[in-house]
């Protein structure tokens, strides 16, 4: 296990637990979309960027820019909504840019394919060997702007890297039911090279980016590729998710939906079939959002990063406090106004 | 679809559930449409199945498309969509094809889709996810776009009708996007728009402004969460001895001309409270109304002005909130008519 990418995943995780306990206290408002689960991916990936790269996020933006090595302060202030936040409080949690980085994000599912596109039309003219990485999720490949853009990259030989996390959920729907064929055979069908790894071990991530990204800086008009990363998705759609709340505690935050549902079945509708298999499918989804979220899960990336770390405990030890030691040095600074009371 | 059912106190998203839900049941061409619409409508789902609520993948562009192939095949398909911001994604369908079809079908083929879009700010969600856009909508002929402020509302049309439903005044996407089961988070919410009875047999005519308040000195116009904000200014505005007539539009496409026009001529003064945006929108077209009637008042408005904030406080500032309202009514009730 490179210690970088063990670093880096700690980094990420620690960083949006933090963020997950201020949204909690009700520091940060509307809703909170983490990427725990995906920090391999995000590290085997961003960790090969280089200045001049372009990177295009999704909704769960925060890790990849931790990684990247923006600045954690003003990513914290911008969650506070201070004015010296990344986009002066005035963006929040699914808007975070940084220009130096070259880094981009949106809130609209898709929409990072087209931009990826474009940063990576303009790496091509500006600047020769540069690339972009657009990080998108399996669910947004049903967009359209995300199909047109398989097919406009591919015409173009654009030098992007879709990096497709497949977690199988479309928000609280599972993908598979609202999907037809594959990620990979989309891509493939575009022409574009395409290589899946298993998104929970950073090695395998790391090394299929590496090979992939190396091609696209070789070549003048490469055209772009494609990299399935599998992971689970351990908070939900977004934080409070009520999926994972009914699931977890279906006594005390099921109850509403459950007692919505059973009132609602007994009245007058479709076939009792159509209610049966109604009745089970929520079910069905119910389970798989409480098996998804297990944190103790043996599928959790940033676990088994640690586990394989185990014959370099000195490092590991090392890195954990020093992690430890900046997201908490992040956090206070981003705070130490807050005891004033100051909102601004 | 009417509402036929007695219904006693609902809050805001639960009269339309129940509406939707009392539609369905009467009429089976009905189909629901959405992402996550088994989820997010759980009862509904679990009534009427699969082949009546149906899970759309994310792709906004091919399902509300579809939605008007459905719909002039002989379905009336519901879209909910999760907020009209993301109603962009699909605009196409809306703007060059639901809207177009009275005309270029000299108005033999209906295209009766009606689309459910949560819209607006003061929870803290960002400018991509909490615009209002009723006003750009509202600029396209051959559609009905319907802004609801309390509970108590009718669905009943053959075209194609967007349906918005302020975020602040909804309890369940309140707590679905806002609160996400925290009680560490709090809103400015009009209590009087969440919740509230629902008559039977109730139809709100479209086109047909409410006036909520009457008063002499100046005409507040507004829709939505604004239309119980100025409510509270003229509240304040009476202690002072400023008189407002507050109307409620509740659709602006089509937009009550009469109500605004008779109401204006009484006061002289015009205060459109808007939270969309400020330029080229409602606020634009009322002051377009009262000219075109021959009238000249005060005119003031007080709109969303830039993209929306997402810290609270600047939300809050850049909302249409009651300080600015008073403020806003107190200078043209200054000002001699």
């Amino acid at each position: 296990m490179q210690p970088t990418l063990y670093r880096q995943m700690l980094r990420a995780r620690s960083f949006e637990l933090a963020v997950a306990e201020l949204w909690r206290q009700g520091r940060i408002s509307g809703e909170m979309h983490l990427g725990t689960g995906e920090e391999a991916v995000v590290a085997g990936v961003v960790t090969q960027l280089r200045d001049g790269d372009g990177l295009a996020l999704a909704h769960r933006c925060a890790p990849p820019l931790v990684v990247r090595g923006v600045p954690l302060l003003p990513i914290l202030r911008e969650l506070l909504g201070k004015p010296d936040g990344l986009g002066g409080g005035r963006g929040g949690h699914m808007h975070l840019f940084s220009r130096a980085h070259l880094a981009g994000s949106s809130g609209i599912v898709g929409a990072s394919l087209p931009m990826g596109a474009g940063l990576a039309l303009a790496a091509a003219r500006l600047r020769p060997g540069a690339i972009a990485v657009a990080f998108v999720g399996e669910g947004a490949l049903n967009q359209g702007m995300a199909l047109e853009t398989l097919n406009l990259a591919a015409v173009w030989r654009l030098p992007l890297l879709v990096v497709c996390i497949d977690n199988d959920w479309s928000i609280v729907t599972r993908s598979s039911a609202v999907s037809a064929g594959t990620p990979l055979a989309r891509a493939s069908a575009f022409g574009w090279r395409t290589a899946s790894v298993d998104g929970t071990d950073a090695e395998t991530v790391y090394a299929e980016a590496g090979r992939m990204i190396d091609e696209l800086r070789a070549s003048r008009t490469p055209g772009p590729a494609f990299l399935l990363a599998t992971c689970p998705r351990l908070d939900g759609h977004f934080l409070g998710d009520p999926l994972i709340r009914a699931s977890h505690r279906p006594h005390e935050d099921g109850r509403q939906l459950i007692g919505e549902v059973v009132a609602s079945v007994g009245q007058d509708g479709g076939g009792w079939l159509d209610r049966a298999k109604g009745m089970l499918r929520l079910a069905g989804v119910m389970a798989r959002a409480r098996a998804g979220a297990d944190r103790e899960s043996a599928r959790d990336p940033v676990r088994r990063a640690r586990e394989a770390m185990t014959g370099n405990t000195d490092t590991r030890d090392r890195i954990e406090a020093e992690v430890g030691q900046e997201i908490a040095g992040a956090l206070e600074a981003a705070l130490a106004d807050d005891a004033a009371g100051s909102d601004a | 679809m009417t509402r036929q059912a007695a219904m006693p106190e609902y809050t805001f998203g639960k009269a339309i559930d129940a509406a939707i839900a009392d539609a369905m049941a009467e009429d089976e061409t009905i189909v629901l449409i959405g992402e996550d619409a088994p989820m997010l409508r759980a009862p509904l789902f679990a009534r009427f199945g699969a082949d009546r609520v149906m899970a759309a993948p994310i792709s906004e562009a091919a399902f509300l498309g579809a939605a008007a192939g459905a719909a002039m095949g002989g379905l009336r398909p519901i879209v909910e969509l999760y907020m009209v911001d993301f109603l962009a994604v699909g605009f196409d369908a809306v703007l060059n094809h639901m809207a177009k079809m009275p005309t270029f079908t000299a108005g033999t083929w209906p295209c009766p889709v009606l689309i459910r879009a949560p819209s607006g700010g003061g929870y803290g969600d960002g400018g991509q996810h909490g615009q209002s856009l009723w006003g750009m909508l509202a600029a396209i002929p051959g559609l009905t776009v319907v802004v609801p402020s309390t509970p108590a509302t009718a669905l009943a049309h053959d075209g194609p009708v967007i349906l918005m439903e302020p975020k602040l005044l909804s309890a369940e996407w309140l707590e679905f996007l806002g609160s996400g089961g925290r009680t560490t988070v709090t809103y400015d919410v009009p209590a009087a728009g969440a919740t509230g009875d629902v008559p039977q047999s109730h139809a709100v005519p479209f086109g047909k402004a409410k006036v909520c308040r009457e008063g002499d000195d100046v005409t507040i116009v507004s829709i939505a969460v604004g239309v119980h904000r100025s409510l509270e200014a003229a509240g304040r505005l009476a202690a002072e001895g400023i008189e407002a007539d507050v109307l409620d539009l509740r659709s602006l496409r089509p937009l009550d001309h009469d109500a605004v026009v008779a109401s204006v001529k009484k006061t002289g003064r015009l205060l459109v409270v808007d939270e969309d945006y400020c330029a080229f929108g409602l606020s634009g077209e009322l002051g377009a109304v009262v000219l075109e009637a021959g009238l000249s008042p005060q005119y003031a408005r007080v709109c969303l002005e830039d993209t929306l904030p997402y810290a609270r406080h600047l939300e809050d500032a850049a909302l249409p909130n009651v300080e600015r309202i008073a403020a806003a009514a107190r200078r043209l009730a200054a000002r001699s008519r």
